[in-house]
């Protein structure tokens, strides 16, 4: 496990207050609108409340002090879900003059605001946007679909797969793996990158099923968990999110699966209510969000107090302290130098030292695999969703462990 | 729209006064039109703004739309839970021809696609609508259901043709451009949306005054005895569902030029929940009904959804109320208020009108008050317990606001309600005059 | 064979709670002829109130408490909305109860929040109901959870152990003792005939002097009763959350309308149906392209309709049941056991 190097961190924040201090900023104060859309009705709605939240939240913090001066201030859109919704809300944005967005679940808006920006920058040049995309975890956006206008904070499919199957390279318990997805992008994807990696990494596991089932359509799991019985898995892997993974979950607790679950998404809200006492020790889940660090475990603790919800969104720290550092280093905050600015930005970030690569525009960072544990003593004493457990974090992965590479083919604009 | 018009002129004065027949020019129906293709012409000159640009098209292919749904509901009384499934495959071969003509196979110029669409969701009611059609009432929204589900679950199964969750995208501004038109633009694309508006709500009125509208209205109301006078009713009813289909279809194709994505939400049931919804508000039984209930589906779902967070009650508390005391819809408000026009009374009615109409907005002051009040609790709580209502702020957490709320809702309801109960007197005694007066020019003939 | 049996099973409990829910939709369509389309919103409401109730007074009372609760509900919706539309016709009926899903899905978001809540089963249906034992010497049946040790290889014989929730069991007990007094009601008493009546003759019911709208109203609140009661079983089983509406949503209409409108009995065989064949079909994994090639066919990524055939059977399991909807009233539109045609 890394252990958190207080002198780096320290030496890194002094010198970064120093440099702020030192140089005349034109943009200190100045405020800086974002755009947040998303979903905060309909399916994800949960999950929307709670990234919104923190992004308001954590707005807060950075404005208290930040490498550029600047002043954050999100407005919110709700997309719900609807990749034309996102279209009208951009839209809606644009006009009210505002130069950056974040947006992440669902890879259906993402690819909406990138088709709409490629199109929208190159038709309005000074009127640019810059979209920080902070879930939509496709590896078309930043291979066959890369754009020099988007930026992707967290690990996409591709790379929390190489990390999830470099733990299980090393588990000798893992033999027989069973693959459960729902069959759309995500999971076919999830479904592609896991036979693709296990038999790099392990060819003596044997994948005993591969099973896709319709989005939010299933009612009742007992019957995919009889047939992981049937097929004698030792561990489940599996991309779904939401109900497909809560009920998945509950049904496998109730059919006395003792199958391990790697998982994507378990700590997304409402997973792990669902998961209770009898998942315990068998779920696993791949992120980002170091829960060791102090600042993370800082920020949680603060964000639980003031909303008594779980705070689970690491990159949303990346987005402010990477934006912020970008505005420092371009001395602006005109979105087309800020984004020459983050290309290639090296920071320090929640999980550590966080690159934005410049190839393809998709973040560098750790990884971290986590367990789901009774709460015992600190580091593990968070309590989810107040369940009485906790996601353990029990191995973490250098960047360049989960760094995958890429077909992009970027078109830069001209030097401006 | 929908003015009487007898056969022939009775060669007295007294009838000639009671019936018109319209020689040599319809000139109310010319006014009418005229300013329907005038408020198309001139709207983008309002709203300059990119989003207001982006709502007057959603608008224009919403009517389309919503008129073509009500082909269905209002004048076949076919009421189907799954007609976004034509829109939605209109659009996405709509989006795939684009992308043909971008790659040069196809030699369509970008004008021509909506009609790409319009085939394509032609050929989609055909293939599906034998089947839909066969049965009419319960069976036949049962069959849109199934239907609806089927094919938004194979959606995200074929990502080959639908493109996975990332949708299909493509590029309008491809082709020869036309006198200089690239569809680049957002006002071009709204000519071109209002160009198609126009066509298709003349096209779909005039098939109203087809015998096969009038028989679909006849199979609507008396299906048994249109067959009896030996028309097919699902004859009637299948090609009415294919030109539904049509119209679907060049509103989904003109809605893939407008975003240039198309995903699986167009054909899903929400989508087609809300062709339901917003038809019957705008009021089924009339043709400009559904124009109506489209400007408000646009409003509702892009301009409502960015206001406030309860918007979606707001929406199903309205429904409710419409259809427990207006189920004719906004339409039929509008009518029955005209035909009291037309009997000069209006002007005894609209001081009741006013006093109705300020009560109610004290009424539903104090219940939106109260309803924003408990969505802050519930889900905003952690930014303080303030919000902004109207230009005044409120405190979710102190029991003044609640007061308050609850005082104006409850002065509100029962201000409203001795106003309803004069205002209903006065109405009724309205339409017995009418009647009466209906009466009296009958028997002078 | 365990596995089957067990699979058997799934798919006969899924069939069951889907007939709970169906009944109480069979009961008000024959009744008033009014498709109710907030029936999966009233099985919502019965598991919400249900866990506030367990909370307040247990489980076990709360499990009779919760849908009068939810009946009560119902039978006040009927009286103040549903029969103001009732002389519109069956459109505008069936359009309010439409209108009432996104009403009581947001007042659900209200009271209880986004997130699922932790509705648990109490201590006597947590765990396993019974174990089937499959070996080489024949099948075993044990209540509750199998022995420590007799599961898996055990002294040279290898012992295969399926459990059955018991939450399951619990649901599928209470749904046929629902599906008996049902029965018992209708036919053998007094209020079960006038309903019966009413179901195909209700002017005559009234010119006999029964007061038919307070029939009505008692059948509306009975059928929501009904989705109550099926709300609290599969609240404890699944995850109560407000996505728990839509999931059901649809389903019971394809089982009343594959069962026959109208028809009780046709509501459980099609319920049952559907249960067995939304769950059996998950074991095969092959499709059209398989089946095409295992009869000497070629069929691979360059044919045409490629992606339509290579989808297997367990892929587009849960979406049989609208496909024999569609097949279904093509060819017979009665439904299995229906007396009406809609």
């Amino acid at each position: 496990m890394t252990t958190f190097k207080k002198r780096l961190f320290g030496t890194s924040v002094a010198a970064s207050l120093a440099l702020s201090c030192g140089m005349a900023f034109a943009q200190k104060g100045e405020t800086v609108k974002i755009a947040w859309i998303d979903a905060l009705t309909g399916m994800t709605a949960a999950t929307g409340q709670n990234q919104l939240k923190s992004f308001q939240f954590l707005a807060e913090q950075f404005n208290k002090s930040n490498p550029a001066g600047v002043k954050f201030e999100i407005v919110s859109f709700d997309n719900k879900l609807s990749p034309q919704e996102t279209v009208n809300a951009l839209q809606s944005a644009v006009d009210q003059g505002i130069r950056y967005v974040f947006q992440g679940t669902g890879t259906g808006p993402a690819t909406a605001i990138i088709d709409f920006l490629n199109k929208h920058n190159e038709r309005n040049p000074g009127k640019e946007v810059v979209f920080l995309n902070y879930a939509a975890v496709d590896p078309d956006l930043t291979n066959s679909k890369c754009s020099y206008w988007h930026f992707r904070l967290d690990a996409d499919t591709s790379m929390k797969m190489e990390a999830l199957t470099t733990f299980m390279k090393d588990q000798k318990d893992v033999k027989k793996v069973y693959l459960i997805n729902q069959n759309y992008a995500h999971g076919q994807q999830v479904s592609k990158f896991g036979k693709e990696l296990i038999k790099r990494k392990r060819p003596d596991i044997e994948i005993v099923g591969d099973d896709l089932h319709p989005l939010a359509q299933v009612r009742d799991f007992a019957p995919y968990i009889a047939k992981i019985k049937a097929s004698g898995a030792d561990t489940v892997l599996t991309g779904n999110w939401s109900s497909d993974l809560t009920l998945l979950i509950k049904a496998a607790n109730d059919a006395g699966l003792n199958a391990k679950f790697y998982t994507y998404y378990a700590i997304v809200s409402g997973t792990p209510t669902a998961m209770g006492a009898a998942a315990e020790g068998r779920v696993f889940q791949v992120g980002v969000l170091d829960t060791v660090r102090p600042e993370a475990r800082k920020v949680m603790d603060e964000y639980k107090k003031r909303f008594n919800d779980d705070f689970y969104t690491a990159q949303v720290w990346h987005a402010y302290t990477l934006l912020s550092n970008a505005m420092a280093k371009a001395k602006s905050t005109d979105p087309v130098k800020v984004a020459a600015a983050l290309e290639g930005l090296k920071v320090q970030s929640l999980n550590g030292e966080i690159e934005m690569r410049k190839s393809d525009h998709q973040l560098q960072q750790s990884v971290y695999i986590t367990q789901w544990q009774k709460v015992g003593k600190a580091p593990n004493d968070y309590s989810v969703e107040n369940t009485g457990f906790t996601f353990a974090p029990i191995k973490s992965y250098e960047p360049y462990v989960a760094s995958t590479p890429t077909s992009c083919q970027m078109k830069r604009p001209s030097a401006s | 729209m929908d003015t009487a018009v007898s056969a022939l002129p009775i060669a007295t004065p007294a009838a000639a006064r009671r019936n018109y027949h319209f020689r040599p020019y319809n000139v109310g129906r010319w006014i009418v039109w005229g300013l329907f293709a005038l408020v198309l012409a001139v709207a983008p000159l309002f709203w300059t703004s990119s989003f207001g640009q982006t709502m007057l098209i959603q608008t224009g292919i919403a009517i389309i739309a919503c008129l073509a749904y009500n082909i269905l509901l209002g004048q076949g009384g076919m009421l189907s839970f799954g007609h976004a499934v034509y829109s939605g495959l209109g659009s996405f071969l709509a989006i795939h021809s684009l992308n043909f003509i971008a790659s040069g196979r196809l030699g369509l110029p970008v004008s021509l696609v909506p009609l790409v669409g319009g085939l394509g969701g032609l050929f989609f009611a055909t293939l599906l609508g034998y089947v839909t059609t066969k049965k009419a009432g319960t069976t036949f929204a049962m069959i849109t259901l199934g239907i609806g589900e089927l094919v938004w679950s194979m959606s995200l199964m074929i990502p080959e043709f639908f493109g996975g969750e990332g949708g299909i995208s493509g590029n309008r501004v491809v082709g020869k451009p036309f006198f200089g038109i690239t569809f680049g633009s957002q006002v071009q694309v709204y000519y071109l949306v209002a160009l198609y508006c126009f066509a298709c709500t003349a096209l779909m009125f005039a098939f109203t005054r087809t015998p096969l509208g009038r028989m679909l209205n006849a199979v609507r109301d008396n299906p048994e005895r249109v067959e009896f006078i030996g028309y097919s009713t699902q004859r009637v009813r299948y090609i009415a569902f294919m030109i539904s289909g049509f119209f679907a279809g060049i509103a989904g194709g003109l809605a893939a030029v407008n975003f240039e994505l198309v995903t699986a939400e167009v054909v899903g049931a929400g989508r087609s929940g809300a062709y339901l919804l917003f038809v019957f508000l705008g009021g089924a039984t009339f043709f400009f009904g559904p124009i109506i209930g489209a400007v408000l589906m646009v409003v509702a779902l892009v301009l409502l959804s960015e206001l406030t967070q309860a918007w979606l009650l707001y929406l199903g508390l309205s429904f409710l109320f419409m259809v427990m005391y207006a189920p004719g819809g906004v339409a039929s408000l509008i009518m029955m208020n005209l035909r009291v026009a037309a009997f000069g009374k209006l002007r005894h009615v609209w001081t009741s009108y006013l006093a109705l109409a300020g009560t109610a907005a004290v009424m539903l002051l104090g219940a939106a008050a109260m309803i924003e009040m408990v969505y802050h609790l519930q889900l905003n709580i952690a930014l303080g317990s303030k919000l902004r209502f109207l230009g005044a702020t409120l405190d979710a957490k102190s029991p003044d606001s609640w007061f308050g709320a609850a005082f104006v809702l409850f002065t509100g309801v029962a201000m409203f309600e001795f106003t309803r109960r004069a205002f209903k007197r006065q109405w009724d005694t309205i339409q017995e005059e009418i009647e009466r007066e209906i009466k009296r020019r009958e028997a002078l003939v | 064979m365990d596995q089957f049996l067990i699979n058997v099973l799934n798919g006969i409990s899924s069939g069951l709670l889907l007939f709970m829910l169906s009944s109480g939709l069979t009961l008000i369509f024959s009744m008033m002829g009014v498709l109710n389309f907030a029936h999966a919103s009233f099985y919502m409401i019965g598991a919400y109130f249900a866990y506030v109730l367990t909370g307040i007074v247990g489980f076990w009372i709360a499990l009779f408490l919760a849908p009068v609760a939810v009946g009560l509900l119902g039978a006040l919706f009927e009286r103040l909305a549903l029969r103001r539309v009732h002389k519109f016709g069956h459109v505008p009926e069936l359009l309010i109860t439409f209108g009432l899903t996104y009403v009581v899905l947001e007042l659900v978001k209200l009271v209880w929040g986004l997130s699922p809540v932790s509705f648990t089963p109490p201590p006597q249906l947590q765990g396993a109901a019974f174990t089937i034992l499959q070996s080489t010497d024949g099948l075993g049946l044990v209540w509750g959870a199998a022995p420590a040790g007799t599961c898996g290889d055990v002294a040279g014989r290898v012992v295969h152990c399926s459990t059955f929730p018991a939450t399951r069991f619990f649901m599928m007990v209470v749904a046929l003792l629902m599906l008996v007094s049902l029965w018992l009601l209708l036919t053998r008493t007094r209020i079960g005939l006038v309903i019966q009546a009413a179901l195909t003759h209700p002017e005559a019911v009234e010119a006999l002097g029964h007061d038919v709208p307070r029939v009505f109203m008692l059948v509306f609140g009975s059928g929501c009763a009904l989705a109550g009661l099926a709300g609290v079983a599969g609240g404890i089983t699944f995850v109560t959350e407000p996505a728990m509406a839509a999931v059901v949503g649809s389903i019971i209409f394809v089982v009343v309308v594959v069962g026959g409108m109208g028809s009780l009995a046709g509501a459980f065989v099609g319920s049952l149906l559907i249960g067995l064949l939304s769950t059996l079909p998950l074991t095969v994994d092959d499709s059209l392209a398989t089946l095409f090639n295992s009869m000497g066919g070629h069929v691979g990524p360059e044919t045409f309709g490629w992606p339509f055939l290579r989808i297997t059977l367990s892929q587009a399991a849960p979406i049989l049941p609208y496909l024999l909807l569609v097949l279904i009233l093509i060819f017979r539109p009665k439904g299995l056991l229906g007396t009406r045609e809609g």
